[in-house]
């Protein structure tokens, strides 16, 4: 049966080929637009270069201070001496890493001044990212703790700065008028991942202001790595705890500095709030989102599906005559459109794949490479399906109405 | 084989109040080749469709093979018409996107059977009405006389035990159409099969066993 629905789909396709080009253009271009941003989300949100330990990684990196009564806010990153005092107090989790935001330094060569943004990192940085080290190695704990002027530098940042030159570890970069031994050198790490891009990675330990301030707030963010999935809940509960004994700062009585997941860090940003992590906010509103990007489309291939029905009411008059039910006809007419819409899909597989390969090749966002993987593709596959659904259900629900007598009237 | 009892059809819109068919009462036995005759619009066809389960009645019983057809739901509807019944058309109605074993096929798509029995019963009717050398064209390579037997291949397909013809020679030509009622009068005669045909055609309402004349929506012979 599906063989003679498959037959009469694609010569219904090819009855009005202008009308067919129209749907398939529509479904193929929106799913290429919704793939494409599903393979970027993808790449910010699973694990990926160097982040692979992200399902078993929390990340805190602000700290937010409120006063109830008088309405008074203020919030950062958090501060070396918040990290060192509280949460380098904390037994569950099995690495924590430390780092620094978004500080850049200027380096000359050849008369040429070149914009470095480099991070202040501790030792387990290095264990719980895992950097591609292209040359070298990383800092050690003796290294950072000597407060030895050593760094390790991008891929880019080498080219930059040593030209075609082939090995440069132990070689010398002046940032900021300072002079720091290369000790390796690792593979870019794209802009889109904030807590691990940099150009230049430095000991904190060499940081000129030395981060001696007193208060919770600073330029750090922090990475917790659980020894494993399951264990994240424990960590994070014993965070909450160490969090609920800081003191609160003078004039303040409430103090927020969650330690998310990957997601919840993402919907805390765009729909969250300091009393909740805006997860659930997220899922519906990107649902939604979703939802009506597909239906003008869907209204589109609704509006062709019920004029093809006219068009074929003597088909279904006669199919009703030698015995299909309401529901079989349903069923045929569901098929057929999932069949169009699945048409739809693989090119639009095909475009993104264009898409993608012109985006990795344009380097938009230098060293962030897209992909249709398994996640992408069945997402991709997913939303076929509903877009399907959603365009053939009143179609179908208008053709099963059809009277038989009525129907084999039409010529 | 089939009763019909005291049938009314009535068509409402909002001005106007249509008596179709008024108070007719008949019996069809088993294996009888029947026809309807009448001038136009005198409820033949309404009453074809009646019959065939493609209509309900206002008023009135029908009853197949003892069954009461007034108390079936869709999907019941649905199974009856595909076991019992096989219906001829005046203009074939045919599925152009499919070839002509296809088209035969079609009945035999809602039951249980496999690809290759729904294949060979579709051989098997098409080769009794002459056309197993054109099971893969497509009607609009046939001439209608060739498209009528493809309809009438579909319509025994499935082996049924009634046939309903609605003017299945009204588009032919007379040679075309004698080889039609050929056909049908020797599936009544060797196969058995009921057969109630609408006709415009005296010669060939004359073949058949029994004639029924209709006017104005009532019963005259």
């Amino acid at each position: 049966m599906l063989k003679n629905y498959f037959k009469i789909a694609i010569a219904v396709l090819l009855r009005r080929k202008f009308f067919t080009f129209i749907s398939l253009f529509g479904i193929s271009f929106t799913l290429t637009i919704l793939m494409t941003t599903t393979a970027l989300l993808d790449n910010v949100l699973s694990p990926s270069y160097p982040d692979y330990k992200r399902d078993r990684s929390l990340y805190a990196d602000r700290v937010t201070i409120k006063n109830s009564e008088k309405g008074w806010i203020n919030g950062s990153s958090m501060s070396l001496n918040f990290i060192k005092r509280y949460i380098s107090t904390l037994k569950k989790p099995e690495k924590i890493a430390f780092y620094t935001f978004g500080r850049t330094a200027n380096a000359y060569v050849n008369n040429k001044k070149i914009n470095v943004e480099f991070k202040y990192t501790n030792d387990a940085y290095w264990d719980v990212a895992e950097y591609d080290f292209l040359e070298g190695k990383s800092y050690t704990k003796q290294q950072l703790d000597n407060a030895e002027r050593v760094t390790v530098i991008s891929e880019r940042t080498k080219k930059a700065y040593f030209g075609d030159l082939d090995k440069v570890a132990g070689k010398f970069i002046e940032l900021d008028n300072v002079n720091y031994r290369v000790v390796g050198v690792v593979k870019g790490v794209p802009r889109s991942n904030r807590n691990y891009y940099g150009d230049v990675y430095l000991p904190y330990t060499v940081s000129k202001s030395k981060y001696e301030e007193q208060g919770l707030m600073g330029n750090f963010g922090v990475t917790l790595l659980a020894k494993s999935e399951a264990d994240l809940p424990a960590v994070r509960a014993e965070y909450k705890k160490m969090l609920s004994k800081v003191p609160n700062e003078k004039d303040f009585d409430k103090l927020y500095a969650h330690a998310d997941t990957i997601f919840e860090d993402f919907a805390r940003r765009l729909f969250g709030t300091d009393d909740s992590s805006g997860f659930g906010k997220m899922i519906i509103i990107v649902t939604l989102s979703v939802l009506l990007f597909l239906l003008l489309p869907t209204i589109n291939l609704v509006n062709i599906n019920v004029t093809r029905i006219i068009e074929r009411s003597s088909e279904i008059g006669v199919r009703k005559a030698f015995g299909a039910s309401s529901k079989t006809l349903v069923y045929q007419f569901l098929v057929e459109n999932i069949i169009l819409t699945l048409l739809g899909g693989i090119l639009g597989i095909l475009l993104s794949l264009i898409v993608i390969y012109f985006f990795n090749q344009s380097s938009l966002i230098p060293d962030l490479k897209l992909s249709l993987n398994f996640t992408v593709l069945s997402v991709g596959l997913g939303l076929c399906l509903i877009f399907g659904l959603m365009s053939g259900v009143y179609p179908a629900w208008r053709m099963s109405r059809l009277n038989v007598v009525s129907a084999l009237k039409v010529r | 084989m089939i009763r019909l009892q005291n049938i009314e059809k009535v068509y409402r819109t909002d001005t106007v109040e249509t008596l179709a068919i008024n108070d007719i009462s008949l019996d069809i036995a088993k294996g009888e080749f029947l026809s309807i005759m009448g001038p136009s619009g005198c409820g033949k066809s309404t009453l074809l469709n009646i019959i065939g389960l493609l209509d309900e009645p206002s008023k009135g019983s029908i009853k197949i093979d003892d069954q009461d057809t007034s108390r079936f739901n869709d999907q019941q509807m649905a199974k009856f018409r595909n076991q019992k019944l096989g219906f001829i058309f005046q203009s074939y109605h045919l599925i152009n996107d499919l070839q002509v074993l296809d088209n035969v096929e079609l009945p035999l798509l809602y039951r249980t059977s496999s690809a290759k029995e729904r294949r060979d019963l579709a051989t098997e009717a098409l080769t009794k009405v002459g056309l197993s050398n054109r099971l893969k064209h497509f009607p609009t390579q046939l001439s209608g006389g060739q498209r009528q037997r493809v309809a009438i291949a579909r319509a025994i397909v499935g082996r049924p035990q009634i046939i309903l013809a609605d003017e299945p020679t009204g588009n032919l030509d007379s040679a075309m159409g004698n080889e039609i009622m050929e056909i049908l009068i020797n599936l009544n005669k060797n196969d058995g099969t009921t057969i109630i045909m609408v006709t415009h055609d005296e010669n060939m309402a004359h073949k058949t066993h029994r004639l029924v004349r209709l006017f104005d929506g009532s019963q005259v012979q």
